[in-house]
């Protein structure tokens, strides 16, 4: 039940090496299904076979009835640090991760200090490597403080380890501005992150507009607040021939836009958290601050098409949109708490979910959650040959758990599925080398 | 949801929360008290007489305001009064948040005080079931307005108050003509009319001012004035917040007074008996015009009347229940044993 007591190591050569055996091997860049056995020694592969190799191994693990798999890179996460330390620390939150068989997260700018140069990257870096546990990959803010105004130096931020550029939440002053900061990252081959919610349109809301929301009284944030954010960056990749990916869709008609600017060939990508392929706006009934997010849960409709664009591939990635919250943030009135939802342990059991809904094979669940999201941020995945160095996740897809909000590794204990019953989780994470 | 949280295991009223979901017996029950306590709620008579009732005596009410209001705050402080209770009013400003204090704090130090009952208004939608969710048990919470959520006694009231001169809601069609959007007592009142079987709801606004899916709470939509208004026998005019209207949500009060106001040449062309509501304050010249708001068809007066007996039947009946509860629980120690 817990990550590998030994985190990451510089070469990985104190870790003991370990020999798993008969177990399902999901390996999505080869599309290869089947049973194995796989050798580990220092963070790499060094045996995959049908057969157990003659070479003796520290440890020999029994994989029936488990799958590998390459660990889930997490297309956000926030860990909370530096800045927000009241919420969250680098060491939970990694320690977190990594148990919940998540081998990389994806951290977007909006720390404290914005991630809008250099040193704050190498501070980060600095912190999550200490931390141990996951590993941690940033955006670079697109533009200075995330203000909207001017551009951030992106190519020292590119130097210095940023895997993309993206403005968050952070509403762009101008399309111009927009237009001009999309056609620099590209020069520079940076892909733009983009959150499509229109901010006039969102207007503070915070909920779907829709009946829930109306019986409630809550201001709401229409649909159009996600489409029209998505067309116009839309628009500029038709001008630029940019690479823009839209992260946390949340609705059928930002699927649809999505659907004809891949059709159209156009250098587009988009993630979902895993909440809005459960949640609908049904689930804030009762004012419950833990299904208050940002973007908002919306209606059943909405939550189908986003579950047939994941099982189509049209929405290739999902994602945690972790934000772990002290206990504070969401006592209060509804539109008084902070949006989000402490995610990443709940990531793979939901993705669990939609195989044993039979809305995606095994294969697919390890493409959505680790393959496509690795190539979006063009970083290397869990590979599954021998030689390969290896980020693996052993899963047991059918052991039973209630999710107790306090038996979270997460400081953040803010989740509406407490209570909710699961099949399946990380049963070990097996680091690779860097 | 919202229902399990107002009403206690024995289905009687432990806070007042929102019109939603309350049963039909419940809402009867409760505009059955308030006409009994009417006499008492004007004063005993013409002529003054028992002015107070003991059946609230040794109980604490706090009036905790978070937005400011005279006329509602006083209608609550009076209702407890003439029910004998000991009333405490707080108007809490920025004063307490600013000094880091949060709401639960603010609760959870006032309750410390044994409080029976909290009547509350905040502005943020939802105000209400926080503070019921939080409270400790036996301490009832009364929403005197939560945002846009729900103000259930002025939707109390407004059926009193119909039920007093149109008492077959079944055959009624009511017009809530104005600012839906922002507005607690259109949604308090559309769930309170439904509950109580009126034939037809209707909500008469320009788009702006419609909040999308109303019609799944069972009113109809109207986007004009005149067809809107046609064959109602209830007009209920909402106040329109002439600060934050102009320009964003209208172009201008006239041209809001000129396409939706209640004239009196409008007024002539409905039935003759119908009635015309507003839950006040009023905007003349806007949403209604000066001689109609206190013209033959309006019970606007008549509701700020009909207030005091609803909120004291609305108190008293969660304040009696809780004894209630309370003696057959054998008295419990601590904040139980208190009262008396």
């Amino acid at each position: 039940m817990k990550a590998s007591s030994d985190p990451r190591h510089p070469n990985g050569e104190a870790r003991p090496s370990v020999l798993i055996r008969n177990v399902r091997i999901l390996d999505p860049a080869a599309g290869a299904d089947g049973v194995g056995c796989v050798g580990l020694r220092a963070g790499t592969i060094d045996f995959r076979g049908v057969r157990p190799p003659r070479a003796a191994y520290d440890e020999t693990v029994d994989g029936k009835g488990l799958w590998l798999m390459p660990g889930a890179v997490d297309l956000c996460a926030r860990m909370r640090e530096p800045g927000h330390v009241h919420k969250a620390t680098m060491q939970s939150e990694s320690a977190a991760a990594a148990a919940a068989g998540i081998a990389a997260v994806c951290v977007p700018p909006d720390t404290r200090p914005v991630i809008d140069n250099a040193a704050v990257v190498n501070r980060v870096n600095r912190i999550a490597k200490a931390a141990g546990g996951t590993y941690v990959y940033m955006l670079g803010a697109l533009t200075r403080g995330l203000e909207g105004q001017a551009l951030s130096e992106m190519s020292a931020l590119k130097q210095a380890g940023c895997v993309g550029v993206s403005n968050g939440l952070a509403p762009m002053a101008n399309p111009l501005i927009a237009r001009r900061a999309l056609e620099y990252a590209s020069s520079l081959g940076l892909t733009v992150h983009v959150v499509p919610l229109e901010a006039s349109l969102a207007n503070g809301g915070c909920a779907h507009e829709g009946a829930v929301a109306t019986k409630l009284g809550l201001a709401p944030i229409p649909v159009a607040a996600e489409a029209m954010a998505m067309r116009q960056w839309i628009s500029l990749v038709e001008d630029t021939g940019a690479r823009v990916h839209f992260g946390r869709l949340s609705s059928a008609r930002g699927v649809a836009l999505l659907e004809s600017a891949l059709a159209r060939g156009l250098p587009v990508s988009a993630d979902v958290a895993a909440h809005q392929l459960f949640l609908t706006d049904a689930d804030i009934d009762g004012f419950d601050a833990m299904a208050h997010v940002l973007p908002p849960l919306r209606e059943a409709a909405d939550r189908d098409a986003l579950r047939a664009a994941v099982a189509s591939g049209v929405i290739a990635a999902i994602c945690s949109d972790h934000q772990p919250h002290e206990a504070d943030a969401k006592i209060d009135p509804f539109p008084l708490t902070e949006p989000g939802i402490s995610a990443l342990e709940t990531l793979l059991p939901l993705g669990l979910r939609l195989v044993h809904e039979k809305l995606l094979t095994p294969l697919q669940l390890a493409a959505r959650l680790a393959q496509a999201p690795a190539a979006i941020l063009g970083i290397r995945s869990g590979a599954l040959q021998a030689g390969a160095a290896a980020d693996l996740v052993l899963v047991d897809p059918q052991l039973r758990w209630r999710l107790d909000p306090a038996a979270l590794l997460s400081r953040g204990r803010n989740t509406p599925f407490a209570g909710a019953a699961f099949s399946g989780r990380a049963l070990r994470s097996f680091p690779g080398v860097r | 949801m919202n229902d399990t949280l107002q009403l206690g295991a024995d289905g009687r009223l432990r806070h007042l929360l929102t019109t939603e979901g309350l049963p039909r017996a419940l809402l009867v029950e409760i505009l059955d008290h308030a006409e009994r306590y009417a006499p008492a709620a004007a004063g005993g008579g013409p002529r003054g007489g028992v002015k107070k009732l003991p059946t609230l005596h040794g109980k604490t009410v706090v009036n905790l305001f978070f937005e400011a209001s005279t006329r509602t705050r006083t209608t609550f402080e009076l209702a407890a009064k003439r029910l004998s209770a000991d009333v405490i009013n707080l108007q809490v400003g920025a004063s307490s948040t600013s000094k880091g204090e949060t709401l639960l704090d603010t609760l959870k130090t006032l309750e410390a005080m044994q409080v029976d009952m909290f009547v509350i208004r905040h502005e943020a939608s939802g105000a209400a079931h926080f503070f019921a969710r939080h409270a400790a048990p036996g301490v009832a919470i009364l929403n005197a307005g939560d945002g846009r959520h729900a103000h259930p006694t002025q939707a109390l009231l407004d059926m009193f108050t119909i039920r007093r001169h149109k008492p077959d809601f079944s055959k009624l069609c009511v017009a809530i003509v104005g600012d839906a959007l922002h507005s607690r007592v259109a949604r308090s009142d559309i769930h309170a009319l439904r509950t109580l079987g009126a034939a037809e709801i209707r909500v008469v606004a320009p788009r702006p001012l419609v909040p999308a899916g109303i019609e799944t709470l069972g009113a109809r939509v109207f986007n004009a004035l005149e067809p809107g208004l046609d064959g109602a026998d209830v007009v209920i005019l909402l106040r329109l917040q002439k600060e934050r209207m102009v320009g964003a949500f209208l172009p201008s009060t006239s041209e809001f007074h000129r396409d939706f106001g209640l004239t009196r040449e409008r007024l002539a062309r409905l039935k003759p008996d119908t009635l015309v509501m507003h839950p006040g304050p009023i905007n003349r010249g806007v949403e209604i015009e000066g001689d109609v708001a206190y013209g033959d068809h309006s019970l606007i007066l008549e509701q700020v009347e009909n207030g005091i007996a609803v909120r004291m039947a609305v108190m008293a009946m969660i304040l009696a229940d809780a004894g209630d509860r309370e003696s057959a629980m054998g008295n419990r120690e601590g904040r139980g044993g208190v009262a008396q």
